[in-house]
């Protein structure tokens, strides 16, 4: 990913930033600046999602990509956030501990970097929410 | 006017390394080291967390358990002396995430174990003057010691992050003063782009360490015309467990004062965390009136002596946020292999 492409979703990967509907009450992450339901009458604001959610399917990845090598096992999973919208994430727990259903809160970790040289790149992942 | 901590927040990864399992891959005598060190185990970072993630986790922590507007905050200083780029701010990657930019002013500082109560002093400076509102201090490293190297049994992982403000109804401890002591001695250091620190071996305890603990601490303690009696706790840095017990005995202070912060054998060094993190696990269970005295060490050398006075208001916040004790709890242990994996030091492809 180049630099500037990350940079301008940082504060919507950094923070769950993304964006609601006044008028219908709908929820987008990634953000959305139309309204697909209310179209030119919708009124969108940012907001900013607490992160809570639960896991609606996953799977443990053994061959990873580049970049994620000394990462595997791990587990990448589809999240839908407690206000309505999906996101896919990583969940950071052991293989075995991951289950459809179970609840989940945001943490601030490392998603990746560009090599030994370049950009590090910050973000959400998820990791199960015990309390 | 006052002017002292409103919140606090630490954190600290999951997972945890035995002495005994770093101590069969070197050929080592796991119980000489434990005694001698008085470390157990050591917290280790996952394999995407660093400095900054860390940093992040406790501002964040400190951010929600006073419950205070992040956009207040004017200055966020980061603290380590393992930041994730050598150039390019921590504090900057903090200050976003925390949701304090873009009105504030952020740095990152360095000062071996003391970065982080460096930035407080900054941080008390600053709030006094008027110029900011609140000021973040951070103190977070994901410390490295080279394999077979008498560090790797203590190097940890850890931050903690302190919101300072001079507001009489947000303070939960006013800091009452504070006194630092500073040579250049060369006890420690790393040099740029070497992955692992160097050290000038066993006998840099008495020209760095307790030199520079006992010089702040005392100055401290003259210049308020307080005693060790005078204060309900102790704080005092952790490279190991040894070493505070062994100053805290020489100034005066007992056991049954440094025992509530004294977090080492269960976490190792956090470093920039280490007495900043000792001073947390105090204000988890301190009571309205208590008094604490704190004094960071950093290599290289110095030391930042702290007097500070806990209020009412702690009871209000603390359980809003994890206290360190439960950060430690429950950790997940990992083998030697699994832990060279998390600290990179297996390179793949
Ligand atoms: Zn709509």
């Amino acid at each position: 990913m180049s630099v500037p492409r990350f940079w301008r979703k940082q504060i919507a990967r950094y923070n769950l930033v993304g964006t609601r509907c006044k008028k219908c009450n709908e929820y987008f992450y990634p953000p959305r600046n139309m309204c697909p339901g209310c179209r030119r009458e919708g009124e969108i604001e940012d907001f900013k999602f607490t992160g809570k959610g639960e896991v609606i399917t996953f799977t443990v990845i053994h061959t990873a990509a580049e970049g994620f090598e000394n990462q595997t096992p791990y587990v990448l999973g589809i999240i839908k956030l407690n206000e309505g919208p999906s996101l896919t994430s990583q969940i950071i727990c052991e293989p075995e501990e991951v289950k459809i259903g179970m609840k989940v809160k945001p943490v601030f970790r490392k998603l990746g970097q560009a090599g030994e040289r370049g950009m590090i790149y910050y973000g959400t992942k998820f990791v199960p929410d015990l309390c | 006017m006052s002017v002292g901590i409103i919140s606090y927040g630490a954190y600290v990864p999951k997972y945890r390394i035995k002495i005994e399992d770093i101590a069969r891959v070197w050929g080592d005598d796991a119980d000489i080291l434990k005694s001698g060190l008085m470390v157990n185990e050591k917290a280790v970072p996952d394999v995407d967390e660093d400095a900054a993630t860390i940093a992040v986790e406790a501002a964040r922590a400190a951010v929600s358990r006073s419950g205070i507007d992040a956009q207040r905050i004017g200055a966020v200083y980061t603290g380590s002396e393992s930041h994730p780029y050598a150039v390019k701010p921590t504090s900057t990657i903090v200050a976003e995430a925390t949701g304090t930019t873009p009105v504030l002013t952020a740095a990152d500082f360095e000062f071996a174990c003391k970065a982080g109560t460096a930035a407080v002093q900054a941080c008390m400076g600053l709030v006094s003057s008027g110029m900011i509102d609140l000021g973040m201090a951070i103190g977070a490293d994901v410390s490295q010691g080279a394999p077979g190297d008498a560090l790797e049994y203590t190097a940890a992982a850890g931050g903690v992050a302190y919101i300072i403000g001079n507001k009489e109804s947000e303070l939960v401890a006013v800091i009452e003063d504070t006194y630092s002591f500073t040579t250049d001695t060369p006890d420690f250091w790393r040099r740029e782009g070497m992955p692992y620190p160097e050290h000038g071996g066993r006998f840099t305890g008495e020209p760095g360490y307790f030199k520079h603990v006992t010089g702040a601490a005392k100055g401290l303690m003259d210049k308020l015309g307080t005693k060790p009696e005078d204060y309900d706790y102790a704080v005092f840095h952790q490279p190991n467990g040894k070493f505070p017990v062994r100053v805290s005995k020489k100034l005066g202070f007992s056991r049954e004062q440094i025992e509530p912060g004294l977090v080492v054998p269960r976490l190792g060094n956090t470093y920039s965390g280490s007495c900043m993190m000792g001073i947390a696990a105090t204000l988890d269970q301190a009571k309205p009136g208590d008094r604490i005295f704190a004094t960071a060490f950093g290599s290289g050398a110095g030391g930042d002596a702290f007097s500070i006075t806990v209020t009412d208001r702690i009871e209000e916040i603390r359980n809003n946020a994890a206290t360190v004790e439960e950060l430690l709890a429950n950790p997940i242990y990992i083998d030697y292999a699994r832990y060279a994996k998390h600290k990179g030091k297996i390179k793949v492809a």
